[in-house]
Parts: C-alpha cells; sequence; structure tokens
C-alpha cells in the first residue's frame, strides 16, 4: 500500500493508504477528503482536484505535461509554480509511495 | 409559494426529497448542506450502486488496464456525515402533488416539503430489425459499461451507430483496443448538434486518421445476427459491416415520467422557470431532464453535461435556501476522444461565423464562433488555455474582435484576465 496525506488549511490532517497505482484524486473522492472535487472524472480537464504537493516529494513527481500545464493556469486558488499539481495526473507507487499535499481553500 | 400548513423548506421541520442520485442530486445535497439548510433530505437512486461519475464509463474505464472501480460521486461517509438517508437501488414510483408524498418501490410514503427531480434520461432506443440481439449495447449506467468492457477485450468488428458524443467517445476507445471500427451517422457530420461544422471536419479528419471508418450520410437499417448474437450492422444504403460488437449512441430522451404521472408541465424535458422550479413550486427539476430558460440562446434549453447537472444544483440548492435569481451559467463540457481532447465553452448555433485560432495540424487548436457580432462560443482541441479563457470571456459576457482571435500573437488568456482592458 501506498500513503498519501492531505493537509488542509484549517490544520486538519486526512491520511489514506491507498492501492499502488491510485491517483491522488481518485484517493481523495473515494474517501470523501474535503476540498478535492474531481468534477471531470479525472481527464485534467476541470482543474477541480489541485493541490500543492509538499517540497519534500517534488523530485520524484512525474513530469507536468501540456495539459496539465495549461490547466494549472486556471485553477481557483493560485498556481504554485513549483508546487502545483492536478490531483488526477499525480498517481501513487512507482517510487512514490509516500506523498504529502496541501489541499487549497478552494477549488471551484 | 409553500402553505403556510407546511414548514418553509430550510425550517428545521422540512424534508427535502431529491430523485435521481447522479451528479444533479448529488450536488444539490452537498450544496444544500453547505448552505446551512438543517431539515431532512432523502435521496432516491434506482441503479443499485452508490453514486459513481458517469463521464469516465465512456472514456478512461474503456481501456485495456482501467480500474474496475467506478469513481464515486462521493464517499460513503458524505452520507453519515451530513445526515443524508440514502436509498439506493430504490426508484420513486409516484408522486401525489396534492398529499406532497413520494411512493417508492420499497414500499414507503414520504412526505416532503421541497422535491427535486433529478431523474435524468435514459438512452434512446433504436426500433430496427434486430436491435434485440445480443452484442448490442448502449452505454450510460455502470453496469451497461461493465457489460461493454468484459465485452471490449475479444470483440473484433465493432459498428457504433451514431456519431454524438458516446459514439465517437467509444469509437475512439475500440480502435485503441485494436478493434476494426466503423461509425455509421445518418447525418452529414459527427457532432452534428453539438459543435460548428468547421470543428466538426477537424474532427472527423481525425477519427479517420486514426482508422476508424466514418460513414457519413448513412444510417442503420437493420442488424442481423446467428444464434441470437449480432453479426452484421446493414446500413440504409444497403451496405453490410460485420460486427461483433455494436455500440448504439442515438442520443438520449429526458426521463420525465414522474413528472407526466403528476401533471407538471412537460416539453423535451420536465418545464422548468428561471429558478430552476416547475409548474408546482413545491418542486424543482435539474440536470439532463430539466428544460430550462436560458439566457444566452434566447431561448429554452435541456443541456445533457456535467456543468449543467452540477450548477444547476447549486442554483436549485440557493433556491431552496431562499434566495432568488435566474440562472443564467455559462454552459461548458468536455469530451475525450482517442488523442483529441475536445472542450466546447458557450453554445454555438447553426449559421454562427467562426474563425479559426491555431493550426490543424499541429493538433492543438480553437473554433471561435461569433454570433451577431459577438463572441458566442469557443471550441478548443488540446488547447485548455483557450478553453479556459473562453469560459472566462464569456462568463464576464466580453468579446473580442474576430480578427484578434485568429491572430497568434494576441494573448488571449493575458485578455481573458484582464479586467479592464484598454480600448485597441
Amino acid at each position: 500500500m501506498s500513503t498519501i496525506t492531505f493537509h488542509h488549511g484549517d490544520g486538519a490532517v486526512d491520511t489514506l493508504d491507498v492501492a499502488p497505482g491510485t491517483s491522488v484524486m481518485r484517493a481523495a473522492v473515494s474517501n470523501g477528503v474535503r476540498g478535492i472535487v474531481g468534477e471531470c472524472g479525472g481527464q485534467a480537464m476541470c482543474a477541480t482536484c489541485h493541490v500543492y504537493v509538499r517540497p519534500g516529494y517534488l523530485a520524484v513527481l512525474p513530469e507536468i505535461g501540456d495539459d496539465e500545464d495549461e490547466m494549472l493556469d486556471c485553477t481557483a486558488d493560485p498556481r504554485d509554480p513549483r508546487r502545483s499539481r492536478l490531483g488526477c495526473q499525480v498517481t501513487l507507487g512507482e517510487g512514490l509511495d509516500t506523498l504529502e499535499v496541501d489541499v487549497p481553500g478552494s477549488q471551484v | 409559494m409553500p402553505t403556510p400548513a407546511h414548514p418553509a423548506p430550510g425550517h428545521p421541520g422540512g424534508h427535502v426529497v431529491v430523485v435521481g442520485n447522479g451528479q444533479a442530486g448529488m450536488q444539490l445535497i452537498d450544496s444544500l448542506r453547505a448552505g446551512g439548510y438543517a431539515g431532512a433530505i432523502t435521496v432516491f437512486g434506482e441503479e443499485p450502486h452508490a453514486p459513481y461519475q458517469r463521464p469516465p464509463l465512456s472514456k478512461d474505464y474503456l481501456a485495456a488496464g482501467a480500474d474496475p472501480e467506478p469513481l464515486p460521486l462521493r464517499a460513503a461517509r458524505f452520507f453519515l456525515e451530513h445526515d443524508v438517508d440514502a436509498r439506493h437501488g430504490v426508484a420513486v414510483t409516484a408522486v401525489d402533488r396534492h398529499a406532497r408524498t413520494v411512493a417508492a418501490a420499497d414500499g414507503t410514503t414520504l412526505r416532503y416539503t421541497t422535491l427535486v427531480l433529478a431523474t435524468g434520461a435514459r438512452n434512446r432506443p433504436l426500433a430496427v430489425p434486430g436491435s434485440g440481439l445480443a452484442g448490442i449495447h448502449g452505454l450510460r449506467t455502470l453496469d451497461d459499461a461493465e457489460r461493454v468492457h468484459a465485452h471490449l477485450g475479444r470483440a473484433a468488428n465493432v459498428v457504433v451507430i451514431g456519431a454524438g458524443f458516446i459514439g465517437l467517445e467509444f469509437a475512439a476507445a475500440a480502435a485503441a483496443r485494436g478493434a476494426n471500427v466503423t461509425v455509421l451517422e445518418y447525418g452529414p457530420r459527427p457532432l452534428g448538434r453539438a459543435v460548428s461544422a468547421t470543428m466538426s471536419g477537424h474532427i472527423a479528419a481525425a477519427h479517420v486518421r486514426d482508422g476508424i471508418d466514418l460513414r457519413l450520410g448513412d444510417g442503420i437499417a437493420a442488424f442481423v445476427g446467428t444464434d441470437g448474437h449480432v453479426t452484421a450492422a446493414v446500413a440504409g444504403s444497403g451496405a453490410e459491416y460485420p460486427a461483433d460488437l455494436v455500440m448504439v449512441g442515438v442520443g438520449v430522451l429526458p426521463r420525465t415520467e414522474l413528472a407526466l404521472a403528476a401533471g407538471l408541465e412537460v416539453d423535451n424535458g420536465i418545464v422548468v422557470d428561471g429558478a430552476l422550479r416547475t409548474s408546482d413550486p413545491n418542486i424543482f427539476a435539474l440536470g439532463d431532464c430539466a428544460n430550462f430558460p436560458q439566457p444566452r440562446l434566447g431561448a429554452r434549453a435541456r443541456l445533457e453535461s456535467v456543468q449543467n447537472a452540477t450548477d444547476q444544483a447549486r442554483h436549485a440548492a440557493a433556491a431552496i435556501l431562499g434566495e432568488t435569481g435566474e440562472y443564467d451559467e455559462l454552459p461548458w463540457f468536455w469530451s475525450h476522444q482517442g488523442t483529441l481532447k475536445l472542450q466546447i465553452a458557450g453554445l454555438s448555433q447553426p449559421g454562427d461565423g467562426t474563425v479559426l485560432r491555431g493550426d490543424p495540424a499541429t493538433g492543438k487548436f480553437s473554433v471561435f464562433c461569433f454570433r451577431d457580432g459577438r463572441l458566442a462560443a469557443v471550441e478548443s482541441v488540446n488547447a485548455p488555455a483557450d478553453h479556459m479563457a473562453a469560459r472566462r470571456a464569456l462568463a464576464a459576457g466580453r468579446t473580442l474582435d474576430p480578427d484578434q482571435a485568429a491572430d497568434p500573437t494576441f494573448d488571449f488568456k493575458a485578455w481573458s484576465r484582464d479586467p479592464a482592458p484598454a480600448a485597441v
């Protein structure tokens, strides 16, 4: 299992154990993590699963694709040039067994 | 308005009953609780599943190594945390508007203060000979998708009836899995009702390049089979296409039967006003099943999309909580067809003038649609930045010059963000 931790702005924390191959968005939506919407169902089409990846994990993340890059310019909360990702495009496992992200204040 | 004999919606004694646990029904519940509604909520869904997202079923879900679990619309704990009586797998069978009750298939009768019809749509059936043969599928529900997914792995020849969103998404997914795919479309072009002729032409060309045999202007006449299973599709032209799997995607019909039986006004969907109220002020309708006044068209519309379902749900929840205002959210859509990520902002209409931005040969471009000299819609392929900028501009009612739209040096994204653009 892989472990992902969601840090909320009010200090609350959700930690989930998920099967390898699970996206950050699916993990959040399936477990009711507040603040992650995933309205398009994981197509990088809606930018409502925006997360800020904590710095210690940035080096092992997959590259940002062109579509993700353009959608990240359109998030409800401002993009962080280094830490912003779409949760649907980041998958646990394959060298990413643990991950910590901060949940933005708004997605819509 | 509710009569004084009943507690007002929003009052702790109120009871909102939601028929339908799809995208619209679930967002309505979410928005009611987020808006402070403290009364009772009951939601019925006739499918024997917890609420799930439909859009991936015709896209990622069909891929060879796809996760077999559907993506939930809300986690199981949502219903506990928000004190929602969720009745999955229970259909509502009748509405008594005078008693303000609904009767459900589990034998219960519930009294409501506000009833919300989020009943969605069903696939339009084909009525040609042979339509009942095995191997002929529709694609709307999770059960449909599971059947199709299991069949797709062993299908060599796939025929798709209808070049709409579902048909083309499925065709691309089937081709990606190695099937020979033929699409039969009765009309002259794919996505004929959804996008401009310019965009339609580019989409047709892309699918043909990807190896799909796209037959336009030729509808389905009959299916033939052996031992009860389909073996071929016969087109109106007489051409016969071998098929061991057929996908029928010829549009949907709004689920209006409860509304009709209850005596509500129905005309291509359940007729609602700008607040999304039906002809009975205690009953709302929203999403795929609702025919609503669309100010951007100056006409009534019924839209089938996630955006329409969720934005109408937010609006109806606010109306139930006592807010006034007419629904006027910008429609937007997306479709994922093989290498095409199509995103549409606004509603194009036949007769709109179109301007191309970007070079379709690069696989990344947008079609800007102008009506009466104003920007009306933007259709983008693999150009999310154009799409998001178009949503901002259209939602704000802004327009630009067609020459600007076509000019590659014009920074559309920056312009869409500028709250006070300088006069050109």
